[in-house]
């Protein structure tokens, strides 16, 4: 039994002018994530990789399919509900320097998400000074607004918050994806260490073939809002069989002079083979 | 846990060092602090402070009441005994009624602003917020609302509101708010799709607790300016309405006494002065201290910075150690460029940077944000922010020095020799031009060809960056192609002359891993066939292995480490370099731990946390 279980989702988004006809942008997805794993979703621009993420937190009406989550269906929930979900399905975003409130206290934000499950002040405090710990935060920057920190810190700052209820799955949106090389490789270490203490999963969302590896168990890929392959990571990254998702891993270039000298002749003579 | 920790110290080591410049413990200091500090919120706050507490305290510094006549006191001069600003002509002690007034202009103030701020607040987080019908609806009747002719609307209703000035006032307040309401609604619209108010939603929020929390409260100080001003604009009206005679005689008002003040003109001139001086007073110090309001509450952001413009430089004498090398085709020796720091002096952001692009080769300049390697290649282009000052060093294109040539002498070099690609190839193209028209006139600057023949050469040239119908995107708008279609046009613009030199900022960087392939391919191309330079500046070591001949790795300003591929890459001699080089997710590497099920029991997720 998996946790979450996504079956045959559909969004559309309205036309730009007045009747024209709705574009959807996910034509049928089925995917699912099992407890304490982490599911890679791997798509380019316009995959509708972002919107499958947001189908799950609620914040994109889909317009066929089902979502369910624990068997429970979570589409469509009314606010009390949702908060009840909030327990269980958390987020972190991509940008750090817009998905941390500017203007609240680093304190009042990771406190925030605890509050509204009802829990007492005091207890969290308690929780939120945990939290920094476990994300590698010095203590005091509870009391410190987001601006006062680094791209990486505001990102583990947001880890902390998606860790606040104790959450059993984690939607990552291109998490690391605006961090530096250095700061990149650390926070993602964060993220497979919490997995490793806590159990929860992860719909681990990137356009980064490398970074989906380096993460997921199993790896999903998307294509113009079908899913064209979905497989361990190993299979899909080392013996991939659809063809995009070969084309997307020749593509990356590989940080080596002589081996990026294969893999640009490789891509060559497989874009030729493919047009001929 | 014990990796965690040490993983954390590894991490505040860093980012200490690294932190960037301005957002230091000075960024720390309280608004109210910065206000404290502002000698113009301070004399105007407590100039209004003074002037409300007079009027609070009207019945102990004057005996009389404001209405109590005196057939002695009628036109009484300054001075007279218990009068001290004498009386007007009912016989009423001036003081008195100044006092009074006061609370009459602040009642009117609180009233008008207070119910233009509520109004308009609700009106704007729920028709900002809310769906279109919402929004399309609040906007009408406040559209409406605004179409009122204000004063003549609060004399027309004086038989509704009895001629109490508060009952005017809660109308005026009304008239008032769609001023409020339009800057709420569009801060909120600004406010509504950021990601930390999609996080509370996910987080549960009910909607009126988000607009409280991360929507009201981040757009806060651009309403309390704004009621600041609205204050000012209620005390005005209330007075003028009383001026002209508006109104309950009874009240006490700067208005009423201004209009006696001017019966009397001639016979006591003075009369007129008192009630004029504190209305002018009082709206002048609200207006002031909306104004350093604003320049505290919404100053300090960054302006955007002109680019282009000359940049300067410190001294005109270029100067090194280093040799020139006639070898090279771009040569940078020692260069230094400064910010001005907020704590004053100067923060150098580039420190010393030795750089050689050999003829016909590709150099790729690596580091990460805030190591200053974009700054050197705008310093070559010569297109550093005014607020950028070189300080020092050379900059050597063909043996001809660039630094401290004007913005007229660089322009036959920029775009002709020296060719450019940014980072983000939409917002460098013109959105209400054709595509094909910016690249005609970008052709005919640099080589200086008649119009057609510029289109001919234009053509030729978006086909040989392997746009598919090249007509069709010569005759599109910017918005109308795509993001690598885009970057295509600006290599093909960049190319245009045949430049001898090409600095690409990130040339990839916004692209999607598949179109990067392509776009790499085409500028490897055109390298060879043109034989041109290239200083590419990127932070993708993927990117440098793919199409760089020689890598300067730049950190903090400084070139720690310059040299061939291939030897940077085998064999890298800065700590910086192989860290760098060490955070490269490895290929060959997939995750292999099967997934953590935690406790077979209740399936609860409970380690960790604790």
């Amino acid at each position: 039994m998996s946790l979450l279980d996504v079956k045959d989702l559909r969004v559309e988004f309205p036309g730009r002018s007045f009747r024209a006809k709705p574009n959807e942008v996910l034509h049928g997805v089925n995917l699912h994530v099992g407890a304490g794993e982490t599911l890679g979703l791997v798509g380019e621009s316009g995959s509708g990789k972002t919107t499958i993420g947001r189908a799950v937190l609620g914040l994109v009406k889909p317009s066929g399919g089902t979502i369910t989550f624990d068997d429970r269906n979570i589409v469509g929930l009314d606010k009390r509900a949702r908060r009840e979900l909030a327990r269980d399905v958390q987020v972190v975003f991509q940008d750090p320097y817009t998905s941390l409130n500017p203007s609240m206290t680093v304190g009042d934000i990771l406190a925030e998400p605890l509050i509204i499950q009802g829990v007492d002040a005091k207890q969290a405090g308690a929780r939120v000074r945990t939290l920094l710990d476990q994300v590698g935060l010095p203590q005091d920057a509870s009391q410190r607004l987001p601006r006062e920190f680094s791209g990486g810190q505001r990102q583990r700052v947001a880890i902390a918050r998606a860790l606040a209820p104790k959450p059993r799955l984690i939607v990552c949106d291109e998490p690391v994806s605006a961090l530096d090389l250095s700061t990149q490789q650390r926070v993602m270490e964060l993220f497979i260490d919490i997995q490793r203490q806590t159990g929860v999963a992860y719909l681990f969302i990137s356009h980064d073939l490398q970074v989906v590896r380096h993460i997921s168990h199993r790896v999903s890929v998307l294509y113009w809002g079908d899913l064209v392959e979905t497989g361990t990571a190993a299979q899909v990254t080392n013996d991939p069989r659809d063809p995009y998702t070969q084309r997307l891993l020749l593509a990356a270039p590989v940080a080596d002079p002589a081996r990026q000298r294969a893999r640009r002749e490789e891509r060559r003579a497989f874009l030729a083979a493919q047009a001929g | 846990m014990s990796k965690l920790a040490s993983s954390s110290k590894e991490m505040s080591a860093v980012s200490d060092t690294t932190a960037q410049g301005g957002h230091g413990p000075a960024a720390r200091t309280s608004t109210f602090k910065k206000l404290l500090r502002d000698p113009q919120f301070v004399i105007t706050a407590s100039i209004l402070v003074l002037v409300v507490l007079a009027g609070i305290f009207a019945g102990v510094l004057s005996h009389h009441g404001p209405n109590d006549a005196e057939l002695s006191a009628i036109n009484a001069p300054m001075g007279t005994d218990g009068h001290p600003l004498g009386g007007d002509e009912s016989g009423r002690d001036i003081f008195s009624r100044l006092l009074h007034s006061i609370n009459t202009a602040v009642i009117s103030a609180l009233i008008g602003a207070g119910v233009a701020v509520v109004v308009g607040v609700v009106a704007g987080l729920i028709g900002g917020y809310f769906g279109k019908v919402t929004r399309a609806t609040t906007e009408w009747i406040f559209n409406l609302v605004m179409t009122f002719p204000g004063i003549l609307v609060l004399i027309i209703l004086m038989p509704v509101t009895g001629g109490d000035y508060r009952a005017t006032m809660l109308v005026f307040g009304v008239l008032l708010s769609p001023g409020i309401f339009r800057i709420v609604r569009n801060l909120v619209l600004g406010v509504k799709n950021e990601l930390y108010v999609d996080a509370a939603r996910v987080s549960g929020l009910g909607d009126l607790r988000i607009l409280a929390r991360h929507v009201l409260f981040v757009i806060r100080g651009p309403i309390i300016i704004q009621t600041a001003f609205l204050c000012g604009s209620a005390i005005a009206v209330q007075s003028g309405l009383a001026f002209l005679g508006v109104g309950s005689l009874s009240t006490p008002s700067f208005g009423a006494m201004i209009s006696s003040g001017f019966r009397n003109l001639y016979v006591v001139p003075t009369q007129f002065l008192w009630p004029s001086l504190s209305l002018g007073v009082m709206t002048a110090c609200l207006v002031l201290m909306g104004n350093s309001l604003r320049d505290v509450l919404e100053g300090g952001q960054p302006r955007p910075l002109k680019m282009g413009a000359g940049q300067r430089s410190a001294q005109d004498a270029a100067t090194s150690e280093l040799a020139a090398d006639e070898s090279a085709l771009l040569q940078v020796r020692n260069l230094g460029i400064a910010y001005a720091a907020a704590a004053g002096g100067a923060n150098e952001v580039v420190r010393g940077v030795n750089l050689r692009v050999a003829r016909g080769k590709v150099l790729g300049l690596v580091g990460e944000s805030g190591s200053g390697k974009s700054q050197t290649a705008f310093a070559t282009l010569g297109v550093l922010p005014n607020a950028a000052l070189v300080t020092r060093g050379s900059i050597l294109f063909d043996g001809r020095e660039l630094l401290g040539l004007s913005d007229a002498q660089m322009r036959p070099l920029r775009g002709k020799e020296i060719a450019y690609i940014p980072q983000e190839p939409m917002s460098n193209l013109d959105p209400s031009y054709k595509v094909g028209s910016q690249l005609v006139e970008g052709t005919r600057k640099a080589l200086g060809v008649s119009k057609a023949e510029a289109k001919q050469r234009v053509l030729a040239l978006l086909d040989r960056v392997g746009i598919m119908d090249p007509q069709r995107t010569f005759d599109s708008y910017p918005h109308q192609i795509s993001g690598g279609m885009a970057q295509r046009v600006l290599i093909a613009g960049a190319v245009a002359s045949r430049p001898r030199l090409l600095i690409a900022d990130e040339p990839t960087t916004a692209l999607d891993v598949t179109v990067q392939a392509e776009i790499l391919d085409l500028l490897r191309d055109l390298q060879e066939e043109l034989g041109m330079a290239v200083l590419i500046v990127t932070h993708n070591f993927g990117v440098v292995a793919d199409i760089c001949d020689d890598i300067a790795v730049m950190n903090k300003g400084v070139i720690v480490e310059q040299g061939t591929a291939e030897q940077i890459f085998a064999n890298p001699q800065d700590e910086y370099t192989k860290m760098l080089l060490g955070s490269i997710l490895d290929e060959d590497k997939v995750r292999e731990d099967p997934p953590v099920v935690a406790g077979a029991a209740g399936g609860a997720i409970e380690g960790g946390a604790a």
